[in-house]
C-alpha cells in the first residue's frame, strides 16, 4: 500500500468540509436560514467535483498504486492497542465516494425545491451534511475503527432525520427503533474488532486482512458473523429488518439518500470491504446468503401488501438488499456483482423515491396509493422518471436490473449444488415477485381512474425537483449498461475484492436463464395487471386474504418483537425496579432502621446531625480499634 | 520534596471559600462572582500544572511532590503529589466546578427562581461557600499521597455535599441527605479499620502511599484489608448493591450539587480501587477480581434496566451512572492497560458527561418546576437550544462513537474482552440498553406531541449556554484527539498494573508485518 500523493492528500476534506457545514448550520439556528439551503446544497457538489477528480487520479495509476493510504494522526495509542486515524483510497471505497457525493448532490439540489415551503429547511441540510460526512468516513476509514465511528454517525444522521419531524410521535418512535435495532447490530461489530484485537492485534484493515489466515477456523467464522450481525442492522436485513419501513417516517430525500440509495447498503460496504474474512469461512458466507435470500423474499411478499407508496418502496428497499447480501455472500468474483446491483439500486431507488415524493408534494403530503390514480397526465416529467425506475428495478431488457440482479440470479444458481437451486430459484422468485408489486405501486399511482381527495390539486414538481429527477432516471436506464460495459465495474474493483472466476459452466446457460427470467418477470407484470390493472382500486383497503393481511402486518415481524422482546422487557424493567426499590433498598433500610434503633433513631439523627455523626464515627472508630489490637496481640 | 504547588492548587478555592462565608448577609451577587473567578483561576493553574507534567518514559510516578511532617508519632504527613490519574481527575473536578457555578447562577436568588419546590434552607452565598469547600476536599483526595490524610479528605467531603443537599435540595432532601451519609458513614468506618489495620500489618511506621505499597503481607490479612478499602470505595463509587442511596441523593441534591456527586465524588470511589486496592493488596485483588468482574457486568445491565424504569429525570440519570461505573469497576479489574487507561478515561469523561445531563435536566426543570418525565413532552419545539444541548449530552451518555465517552467505554471493553471475553460480550449488550434509556427519556421530554405545560418555558440564555458549552466541546474534541490526556493517563496506568503483577495478555495470533494487500 502506498502513500497518498498529490490531490489525494486532500481526501480529509471529504470528511471536514461537510462536518464543518452542519455545525455551522446546526449551531447558527435561524440566522442561517435565508443561506443554509444553498450552502448545505454545495457542499456535497463541491465534494463530487472533487471526487471525480481523485478517480481519475487513482485510476492512472496501475496495479497495486491504485491502493493508497492517506495517514492523518494518531488516534487512540493504549499498550498494544494502537488506532491511527488514516483514508484508504482505493476501487472501492472511491466507487462508494462517487456514490455517496454524486447521488447525495442530486438528492440535496432536489431537497432545496422539496422542503421549500418547510420551516425547518435549514436543519434539514445540516443534518444531510452530517450524514455526508459521516457516510465518506464510513467508506474511507482505514481501520475497523473509524468506520465505526461513520458507522455510528450515519445511524446518528439517520435518527436525525427520521424523526425531523419530531413533534409526530410516530416519527420520534420510528427514529428510536432505527437506533435500537441498529444498536443491536453494533454489539456484533463492537465484538468483531475485539475479536480482531484480541487475536491479531490489530483493528486496521491492512493488518486484519493480513493476518486472518493465521487464525483457527472458528475465530474467523465468529468474526464474519458479528460482522454480519453488524450490517443486518444498518442494512435492514433479516432478522433487523423492521425499523426500515418505518423509517419512511422521515421526509422523502431522506428514504432516497439514506434508506434506499447509500447508508443502508452500508452493511454491504462492509461485507464486501471484509472479503478476505468472509472468503476464508464457508460457513460464514453462508449464513449470508441464507439472511440475503429470506430477506429479499420477505421484503417481496410485504411490499404487496402495503398501499403506503413509500413503505411499498422501503421494503422494496429491504428486498434488493437482500439481492446484493445473497451476491456478497456468494464469495469471491461475486462481491463485485453485489456492488454493482447496490450502484443500480442507488440510481433506481432514488429515482423511485424522488418521484413518489414528487407525487406525495402534489398531493397534500398524502402517500396512500388508493387516493392516487390517473396522474400520467398530470405529471408527465414524474411519470417518466417512475417509469426509468421501475423498468430498472423489474430487468427490462437493457435497463439497469437486466444487468445487475440476472447476474446474481446466476450467479446463485452457479454455486451448484442444492444450496445453489435454492438459492437461484429465491431469488428468481424474488424477481418475478418485484415485477408484481412494482406494477401495482405503478399502476395505482399512475394510472386508472383518479380517486382524489377533494382538496388536491395535483401539479408537476418545480425545476430544482425534476431536474435531479430526470439525471437519476437516465441512470436508471444506462447505469447497468455503462457499469458493465466491458465488464468495467469488475475490473475496478477487482484489487479489492477479487478477481471474478471465469464460470466454466453455467448450471443453466446465460440465454436459456435470460429467458427464464423474463418469463418470470412478465408473469408478475402480468399478474399484477390482472388484479389492479383491469378492475377499479377499490378507495378503502377491502379485507384481503390471509396472505394479504399477513403482508400487511410485515409477516407479524412487529408483532413477534413486541410480544417475544419489548413486552416482557417490560415487565421485567418494572419487576426490577420493584426488587431495588423494595428489596435491595428495602433491606438496607431495614439494616440501618436495627442498627441504630429503629426509626425513632433515625429520626434524631437527621436532628443533631454532624453530632451525631462524629459521636457514632467515634464509637465506631474506638470498637474497630480495640478489635484490631485484640487480634494481634491475641 | 517541598513543591508547594498543589497547596497553592487547594489555597485558591479555601480562600475564597472562607471570604465567602465571612461576607456579610445579602452579598450574594459578590459572592457568585467570587465563587466563579476563584474556580476558574483554579482550573487555569491546573492546566498550568498539566502543561508542566512529565510523561516522558522514566519520568517519576509522583509530580509536584510535597510532604510535610503532621503527626510524627504515627508517621502521618501532609502529603501531596498527582500521578497521571490522579491529574486528569483534578482536571476534570476543577472544569466542573465553575461550570457548576454558572449553571447554578441564580438558582437558589428567590423562591420563583428556585430550583425545586422546597425553597432552600440557607442563603445564596452559602451555597456557593460550599462549593469551593468541596472543591478543596476533592482536590485533596485526589492529590493526597498519605493514606491517612487520603482518609480524612475521603471523609470531609461529605459534610459540605450533606449541607449541599440538606439544604438546597428537593422535597426529600433530609431522606436523601441522612441516607447519603449513613452510607457514607458505614463505609468510612470499614475504611478507617482499614486504614489503621494497614498501617499495623505494614509495619513501616509510616502512612506514605509509596512506603506502604509492596508491604502488606500476603494471606488473610491482605484480604481483609482489600475488603474494608473495596467496601468503602464501591458504596462511593457506587457499585450494585450498594448502589441505592445515588438514585435518592442524585434525584434530591440540587442540579449542580448532583453533577458534582455524581460527577466527581463518585469518582473517588473508582479512583480508590486503582489507586490503593491494586497496588496495596496485589494479592488480594487478583483473587478477589472475578466476581468484582461480574458484580460490575451485573450493574451495567441491571442499573441500565432500573434507569428504563424511572420516572423521575434526575433518578434515571443516577442509575446511567451506576451502569457506567460497573464499565469502569470492569476496565479496573481486568488489569489490563486498555482496561486501566480506559477506566480512568471513562472516570473524566463520564465526569463531563453525566455534568452536563444534570446541569440541563436541572435547567428543565427550573422551568418546568418538576423532576418527572411525564410533565414534558415535545420541549424541543419550544426550547431548541435546550433539545439540542439535551440530546448531545444523551448521546455522550450512550458513548455515541465520535465522543470521547466512546473510546473510554470501548477501551475498558476490549481490555476486558482481551481476558474475560464471556463477560465482556455480555457488557457489551449495555450499549443497546444505554440507547434506550437515554433515547426514551429524550423522546419523552423533547419530541412527541407538545405537552401544554412547556409552552411558556424559555430557550436557553447565553449564560446557561456557556456554562455547557466548554463541556461539549471538550467532550467532542477528545473524541476525535484524545492522545494528550491517553499519554497522561497511560504511564500510571502501566505503574499500578505492574504493581499487581500483572501484563496485558499478547494477541493469540500475531499479525506478520507487510503481509499481502
Amino acid at each position: 500500500m502506498s502513500p497518498a500523493h498529490g490531490i489525494q492528500s486532500a481526501a480529509w476534506l471529504l470528511v471536514v468540509l461537510p462536518a464543518l457545514s452542519a455545525a455551522l448550520l446546526l449551531l447558527l439556528g435561524k440566522r442561517a436560514d435565508k443561506w443554509g439551503h444553498l450552502l448545505g446544497a454545495l457542499v456535497p457538489v463541491a465534494l463530487f467535483i472533487y471526487t471525480v477528480a481523485l478517480f481519475f487520479s487513482i485510476k492512472s495509476e496501475s496495479g497495486e498504486g491504485r491502493v493508497r493510504d492517506l495517514h492523518l494522526f494518531s488516534w487512540i495509542a493504549v499498550g498494544g492497542f494502537k488506532v491511527d486515524v488514516g483514508f484508504l483510497l482505493d476501487p472501492l471505497s472511491l466507487t462508494f465516494a462517487l456514490l455517496i457525493t454524486g447521488v447525495g448532490s442530486l438528492i440535496h439540489i432536489y431537497s432545496i425545491g422539496y422542503m421549500a415551503h418547510d420551516e425547518g429547511r435549514r436543519r434539514f441540510f445540516g443534518y444531510l451534511n452530517l450524514f455526508i460526512a459521516a457516510m465518506l468516513l464510513l467508506v474511507l476509514g482505514d481501520n475497523f475503527l473509524s468506520l465505526y465511528v461513520g458507522w455510528e454517525g450515519v445511524g446518528l444522521a439517520s435518527y436525525l432525520l427520521i424523526a425531523y419531524y419530531y413533534n409526530r410521535d410516530s416519527a420520534a418512535t420510528a427514529a428510536k427503533k432505527a437506533f435500537i435495532a441498529n444498536r443491536v447490530g453494533d454489539v456484533g461489530l463492537s465484538i468483531a474488532i475485539m475479536l480482531m484485537f484480541a487475536y491479531l492485534g490489530t483493528t486496521s484493515f491492512q493488518g486484519v486482512f493480513a493476518g486472518v489466515g493465521g487464525l483457527p477456523h472458528g475465530v474467523v467464522t465468529a468474526i464474519a458473523l458479528m460482522l454480519l450481525l453488524g450490517a443486518c442492522g444498518k442494512s435492514g436485513q433479516f432478522p433487523l429488518q423492521t425499523w426500515l419501513p418505518d423509517a419512511m417516517e422521515g421526509p422523502t430525500p431522506v428514504s432516497a439518500l439514506i434508506h434506499a440509495a447509500t447508508m443502508v447498503t452500508a452493511g454491504v460496504y462492509l461485507i464486501a470491504r471484509s472479503a478476505p474474512i468472509f472468503d476464508l469461512t464457508g460457513a460464514g458466507r453462508t449464513v449470508v446468503t441464507i439472511v440475503g435470500a429470506i430477506t429479499l423474499l420477505y421484503g417481496c411478499v410485504c411490499a404487496f401488501g402495503q398501499d403506503d407508496l413509500k413503505k411499498v418502496l422501503a421494503y422494496s428497499t429491504v428486498s434488493q438488499i437482500g439481492y446484493m447480501f445473497l451476491a456478497v455472500g456468494l464469495g469471491k468474483g461475486v462481491y463485485a456483482i453485489g456492488i454493482l446491483h447496490l450502484l443500480g439500486h442507488g440510481f433506481f431507488k432514488a429515482a423511485l423515491f424522488l418521484s413518489a415524493g414528487s407525487v406525495m408534494h402534489a398531493m397534500n403530503d398524502r402517500i396512500d396509493m388508493r387516493r392516487f390514480g390517473g396522474l400520467v397526465r398530470i405529471m408527465p416529467i414524474t411519470y417518466g422518471v417512475f417509469l426509468c425506475g421501475y423498468l430498472a428495478i423489474i430487468g427490462f431488457p437493457l435497463a439497469t436490473g437486466y444487468f445487475t440482479k440476472d447476474k446474481i440470479i446466476e450467479a446463485a444458481l452457479d454455486k451448484g449444488g442444492t444450496s445453489g437451486w435454492v438459492l437461484g430459484l429465491a431469488a428468481l422468485l424474488g424477481a418475478g415477485l418485484t415485477a408484481f408489486y412494482m406494477t401495482r405501486a405503478l399502476l395505482m399511482t399512475f394510472h386508472g381512474q383518479r380517486r382524489w381527495e377533494d382538496d388536491v390539486h395535483p401539479h408537476e414538481a418545480p425545476a430544482t425537483m425534476t431536474v435531479p429527477m430526470i439525471v437519476l432516471g437516465f441512470l436508471s436506464l444506462v447505469g447497468g449498461f455503462v457499469l458493465t460495459f466491458g465488464g468495467g465495474l469488475q475490473n475496478w474493483l477487482a484489487p479489492v475484492v477479487g478477481k471474478p472466476e471465469e464460470a466454466g459452466v453455467h448450471t443453466i446457460s446465460t440465454p436459456v436463464l435470460t429467458a427464464l427470467t423474463l418469463v418470470v418477470v412478465a408473469g408478475g407484470a402480468a399478474g399484477a395487471w390482472l388484479v389492479f390493472g383491469r378492475n377499479p382500486v377499490p378507495v378503502t383497503q377491502p379485507a384481503g386474504s390471509f396472505v394479504t393481511v399477513a403482508a400487511r402486518r410485515n409477516l407479524y415481524a412487529d408483532a413477534f418483537n413486541e410480544s417475544v422482546l419489548m413486552r416482557p422487557g417490560q415487565w421485567l424493567v418494572r419487576g426490577l425496579v420493584f426488587f431495588d426499590n423494595k428489596g435491595v433498598d428495602g433491606a438496607v433500610n431495614t439494616v440501618a432502621a436495627g442498627l441504630g434503633g429503629g426509626s425513632g433513631r433515625l429520626r434524631r439523627l437527621q436532628t443533631g446531625f454532624v453530632r451525631s455523626y462524629a459521636l457514632s464515627m467515634l464509637a465506631g472508630t474506638a470498637a474497630v480499634l480495640a478489635v484490631l489490637l485484640a487480634v494481634r496481640f491475641s | 520534596m517541598h513543591n508547594v504547588s498543589l497547596l497553592i492548587l487547594l489555597a485558591i478555592p479555601l480562600l475564597a471559600s472562607i471570604v465567602i462565608f465571612a461576607l456579610p448577609q445579602g452579598a450574594d451577587l459578590l459572592a457568585k462572582q467570587i465563587a466563579l473567578v476563584a474556580s476558574t483561576i483554579t482550573f487555569v493553574y491546573v492546566i498550568v500544572i498539566g502543561v508542566g507534567f512529565k510523561t516522558s518514559a522514566g519520568a517519576s510516578r509522583f509530580q509536584y511532590s510535597g510532604s510535610w511532617t503532621w503527626i510524627r508519632s504515627f508517621g502521618v504527613h501532609f502529603a501531596f503529589g498527582v500521578d497521571g490519574i490522579a491529574l486528569v481527575l483534578i482536571g476534570m473536578s476543577t472544569l466542573l466546578v465553575p461550570t457548576v457555578v454558572l449553571a447554578s447562577w441564580n438558582s437558589f436568588d428567590t423562591v420563583e427562581d428556585a430550583e425545586e419546590a422546597e425553597p432552600a434552607r440557607r442563603s445564596s452565598k452559602t451555597y456557593f461557600a460550599l462549593l469551593l469547600l468541596l472543591e478543596v476536599f476533592m482536590i485533596g483526595v485526589f492529590a493526597a499521597t498519605d493514606i491517612f490524610l487520603f482518609y480524612v479528605f475521603f471523609e470531609a467531603m461529605l459534610v459540605p455535599m450533606y449541607f449541599i443537599i440538606g439544604s438546597f435540595g428537593g422535597p426529600r432532601r433530609q431522606y436523601a441527605a441522612v441516607k447519603f451519609f449513613l452510607y457514607s458513614l458505614l463505609g468510612g468506618l470499614l475504611m478507617l479499620a482499614a486504614v489503621i489495620g494497614l498501617y499495623l500489618s505494614a509495619g513501616t511506621s509510616s502512612f506514605a502511599f509509596t512506603d506502604l505499597v509492596g508491604h502488606v503481607p500476603n494471606g488473610a490479612t491482605q484480604k481483609w484489608l482489600f475488603l474494608g478499602f473495596f467496601i468503602a470505595f464501591a458504596i462511593k463509587a457506587p457499585l450494585v448493591p450498594f448502589h441505592t442511596w445515588l438514585p435518592d441523593a442524585g434525584a434530591e441534591a440540587p442540579a449542580g450539587g448532583a453533577a458534582l456527586l455524581v460527577g466527581v465524588l463518585d469518582k473517588v470511589g473508582t479512583f480508590g480501587f486503582l489507586r490503593y486496592c491494586l497496588p496495596l493488596f496485589p494479592e488480594a485483588s487478583r483473587y478477589f477480581a472475578k466476581p468484582i468482574l461480574v458484580l460490575s457486568v451485573i450493574g451495567v445491565l441491571y442499573a441500565a434496566f432500573l434507569a428504563m424504569g424511572q420516572r423521575d429525570m434526575k433518578r434515571l440519570i443516577a442509575y446511567t451512572s451506576v451502569a457506567h461505573f460497573g464499565f469502569i469497576g470492569l476496565g479496573i479489574f481486568a488489569f489490563t492497560t486498555q482496561g486501566g487507561t480506559g477506566a480512568v478515561l471513562y472516570m473524566v469523561n463520564h465526569g463531563l458527561s453525566t455534568g452536563v445531563l444534570f446541569i440541563v435536566v436541572g435547567f428543565l426543570v427550573s422551568r418546568g418546576k418538576s423532576r418527572l418525565i411525564s410533565d414534558y413532552g415535545g420541549a424541543a419545539r419550544i426550547t431548541p437550544r435546550l433539545g439540542g444541548v439535551f440530546l448531545i449530552a444523551g448521546l455522550s451518555a450512550l458513548a455515541l462513537p465520535g465522543m470521547s465517552t466512546f473510546i473510554s467505554e470501548f477501551l475498558t471493553l476490549v481490555g476486558a474482552f482481551t481476558r474475560h471475553k464471556g463477560l465482556a460480550i455480555v457488557a457489551t449488550t449495555g450499549i443497546i440498553l444505554a440507547a434506550l434509556y437515554v433515547l426514551l427519556l429524550y423522546q419523552r421530554t423533547m419530541q412527541g406531541t407538545v405537552n401544554p405545560r412547556v409552552l411558556g418555558f424559555r430557550d436557553l440564555n447565553a449564560r446557561e449556554l456557556f456554562a455547557v458549552g466548554p463541556l461539549i466541546a471538550l467532550i467532542l474534541v477528545l473524541g476525535v484527539y484524545p492522545k494528550p490526556v491517553i499519554d497522561i493517563i497511560n504511564p500510571a496506568v502501566k505503574a499500578t498494573l505492574s504493581d499487581v503483577g500483572q501484563t496485558d495478555p499478547q494477541p493469540q495470533h500475531v499479525a506478520q508485518p507487510g503481509g499481502h494487500k
